[in-house]
């Protein structure tokens, strides 16, 4: 075998972690609708709410299944770890999305059985992001492998962090669906959204602060990585704390856009944080990067396509959202 | 009794598999039908394609909506109960899946959302560009999970070391040799689904005299696609298993329910296959027509199901069924196709309560015979994953115990059971529903046709709210009483 002349390695991190924060961001604010539907003022609301992530939600789930299939082939120990090791909440994971995606056709179809779709709505959301949350968890406790296997039992996954680590995306994942139908809508929907965003925030801020002071005392890692001495990634938690700040002055301002872009930047600092404290280690605490690698010669035939075909993905994905720009009015027809 | 976590795996698969490929299959065909009547209307101006487009995009979303869904779980079933054939195959299969979902699925979910809610956002013409992609998508699609699904099949292009499979040639990994038998005998029987979904739904609606004259367009149209592609079917299923011949003659012995490798083989009729003793029971017979068809020599040799030991046959009377099963539905869809070209003179087709009956009842039988299909050639590989190289207890999550698997396997049929009869329940009701009316087909009070555009029209009725807009008609409206 020919060794290969550059080390693709850190370019597919760079690409699987785009996916995944591109992930989060955009069906992070679908799922969280989801989750305050039951909370909104009134059954308009709950249209307008539905109306303003209808037309994009597939292609924001689109990038969930890119995120699997790209692991698969860029470093498929860790596909092969994780989805056996969290067995039970991909079922969950999986079962939320079903029963969220299918509610927007049949609630649009639905008349005395609408109700249904509601629920079914927002329990696959919270479902759905509660077992992402504890993804993230499970990941920052590391499984238990042997000789590149998963080894552990099928509960491994549910702890008391990973539970503290899942209602941190649900509160996360509220905070981008307030700030998004701020953005999305009008009058006392807004209104309502700019209620209860601070709430969300607050709720945030709370699961976040316990999430990082627990995490170093259980992973002497990432204790050493953050407190080991005078760090460049220091910057990463205080442009976060920015971003919330930016999030709570932007809505007393009655801020249109910022409140959405704020919490988009709130969440990315805190995952380039995440990155931070386990890098280079993608199935802790065993095996890095390169131990998770794929074949050369299939990254590169991967990559080469992506490059070509990323740019358009990107371009048609940011032309529907500008076609579906602006506020959604209340009882704006479906198809 | 210890629970199996094989078993249950396998039978997991083939259940979401299944659940999930009859959607895709129906949204193929039915992506570019939507397309073409988008191109209609963007050619001729005439409000009756966008009327028929907009109807069908209705069924078409509630479908491609359960498609979706159904489809991410198979995105992950790989890893949570195959992770070891994940794991040694993923340097062919991790790319070409990547492949699929960056060239189609992106393209499909972007577009999907102008189609379903951007006609009155985005200039006509735009409309129909994005009707367009979709369809494209569906392509591209079955292009990338055909070609892995045929590797599986026949593998080629790769080297296997220390237990990982390494691709050596990707041209010859991808186009692999059972790729294109498979494309086009999948991507007409895709047509075949959606060709028959619209005739029998149009039938349905003819023989309740309702919009004749939009949905016996729609009728006519699919007749002539049917006429061409039913007997099309045919040449290529039967190239397809001439490829499968020469490279899985252990599937086409069992197809043929043939256990002894002999020449002047008979094709079978009928027949009970019995595993455990090797051998047929009730066999009906025409003499040497098998080795006819595949060796095209009436005394060829066909190989048998003892070319291989005994535990490495595929599950022989499934796959004999299943196979038969499919071949009795192309049949039947060949003679409904070619009797529609007889039924013309006069209009007859419009017309005949037998004919629009048979379509109606048609119209679940592609479904049947695409499963069917799909579990000769699934079943035919057994009990093999990556043919003849990698087993299906190899490819098993080691860490997945029998109760993780009967948890997961009992939790998918509920859930699908769930959504399937909700799904079905909706797809009845777009279609008690109908096709949207002319706005400027009616008066100012709403009440009376301008013009009479159909049969259905002259009994239309108008309620104050939702139904306004929709063809109901009395005799619909007295059934939904009767049925409470």
């Amino acid at each position: 075998m020919v060794e290969p002349v550059f080390d693709l390695v850190y370019i597919w991190a760079g690409i699987i972690a785009f996916g995944v924060i591109m992930y989060v961001l955009m069906d992070g604010f679908d799922l969280g609708l989801g989750m305050l539907f039951p909370f909104a003022p009134d059954e308009d609301a709950r249209d307008v709410m539905m109306n303003s992530i209808a037309p994009v939600w597939d292609g924001n789930e689109t990038w969930l299944i890119l995120g699997g299939t790209g692991l698969l082939a860029a470093f498929p120990l860790v596909y092969a770890v994780f989805l056996p090791a969290l067995y039970i909440g991909v079922f969950l994971l999986l079962a939320g999305l079903i029963f969220r995606g299918v509610a927007f056709e049949f609630r649009f179809k639905a008349k005395s059985s609408r109700y249904l779709w509601n629920w079914s709505f927002t329990i696959g959301s919270t479902v759905a992001a509660f077992a992402q949350g504890a993804v993230v968890g499970a990941y920052i406790e590391g499984f238990e492998t042997q000789n590149m296997q998963y080894v552990g039992g099928a509960f491994d996954w549910l702890t008391p962090f990973t539970v503290l680590t899942g209602l941190g995306l649900v509160a996360g994942y509220a905070l981008l669906g307030a700030t998004w139908l701020i953005m999305k809508s009008e009058g006392y929907i807004q209104a309502w959204a700019y209620k209860i965003t601070p709430w969300l925030l607050l709720a945030v801020l709370v699961v976040f602060a316990l999430i990082s002071v627990w995490t170093p005392i259980i992973d002497p890692f990432v204790a050493d990585r953050w407190f080991g001495g005078v760090s460049l990634i220091w910057i990463l938690p205080i442009l976060a704390l920015l971003c919330a700040y930016r999030i709570f002055s932007s809505v007393r301002q009655k801020r249109n856009g910022t409140p959405f872009l704020a919490t988009m930047g709130m969440f990315i600092f805190t995952y380039l944080g995440l990155l931070a404290s386990k890098f280079p280690y993608v199935v802790p605490p065993s095996y890095t990067l390169w131990d998770a690698s794929s074949a050369h010669e299939s990254q590169l035939f991967l990559l080469i396509g992506l490059l070509f075909v990323i740019p358009f993905v990107l371009a048609y994905t940011a032309w529907t959202y500008w076609v579906f720009r602006g506020k959604v009015k209340a009882g704006e027809g479906y198809h | 009794m210890e629970l199996d976590p094989l078993l249950l795996s396998r039978i997991q698969f083939a259940f979401v598999v299944s659940f999930h490929a009859i959607f895709p299959v129906f949204t193929i065909g039915l992506a570019s039908y939507i397309a073409c009547l988008e191109g209609l209307y963007y050619k001729t101006g005439n409000k009756d394609w966008e009327r028929l487009s907009k109807f069908w995009i209705q069924v078409f979303a509630v479908v491609f909506g359960m498609g979706v869904v159904s489809g991410i779980v198979m995105a992950f079933q790989f890893g949570t109960n195959w992770s070891n054939f994940a794991y040694t195959a993923a340097n062919f299969l991790g790319p070409v899946l990547s492949y699929e979902v960056v060239t189609a699925f992106f393209l499909e979910a972007a577009f999907l959302g102008v189609l379903l809610f951007g006609r009155d956002k985005v200039p006509q013409g735009i409309h129909f560009f994005a009707a367009c992609m979709v369809a494209l998508g569906t392509f591209i699609s079955s292009f990338w999970i055909l070609s892995a699904n045929s590797w599986m099949h026949t593998p080629a292009g790769v080297e296997v070391r220390d237990g990982l499979y390494y691709v050596a040639s990707w041209s010859e990994a991808i186009f692999n040799a059972s790729l294109w038998p498979r494309f086009f005998h999948m991507a007409l029987a895709s047509f075949l689904t959606g060709g028959f979904v619209v005739a029998g739904v149009s039938a349905w609606y003819l023989l309740r005299k309702r919009d004749v004259e939009l949905h016996g367009r729609a009728l006519s149209m699919t007749l002539w696609l049917l006429l061409f592609i039913a007997p099309a079917q045919v040449v290529v299923g039967d190239l397809h298993g001439l490829n499968t011949f020469e490279n899985q003659p252990t599937k086409v012995a069992a197809m043929e329910g043939n256990w002894e490798t002999s020449s002047g083989v008979p094709l079978l009729l009928f027949a009970i296959p019995d595993q455990e003793n090797q051998t047929n029971h009730f066999e009906i017979a025409v003499p040497k027509l098998a080795s006819f068809i595949l060796t095209h020599d009436w005394d060829g040799e066909v190989p048998g199901l003892n070319e291989v030991p005994v535990d490495e046959q595929p599950p022989v009377a499934i796959v004999f069924w299943a196979f038969r099963i499919m071949i009795a539905i192309g049949m039947a869809m060949v003679a409904v196709a070619v009797t529609g070209l007889f039924m013309r003179r006069g209009k007859r087709y419009l017309t005949a309560p037998w004919f629009l009956n048979t379509l109606r009842l048609m119209a679940v039988t592609p479904f049947i015979a695409v499963l069917a299909g799909w579990f000769v050639t699934e079943l035919g590989r057994a009990p093999w994953l990556i043919y003849e190289q990698f087993s299906h207890a190899d490819g098993l999550t080691p860490s997945l115990t029998g109760g993780m698997a009967l948890f997961t396997l009992i939790g998918y049929i509920l859930v699908y059971a769930m959504i399937f009869s909700a799904g079905l329940y909706y797809l009845m009701r777009v279609l008690r529903t109908g096709a949207e009316q002319h706005d400027y087909g009616y008066d100012k009070s709403g009440k009376r046709p301008k013009r009479p555009l159909s049969v259905a029209d002259a009994d239309w009725e108008e309620d104050d709210e939702t139904r306004s807009k929709w063809n109901t008609t009395a005799q619909d409206l007295a059934d939904e009483q009767g049925a409470r």
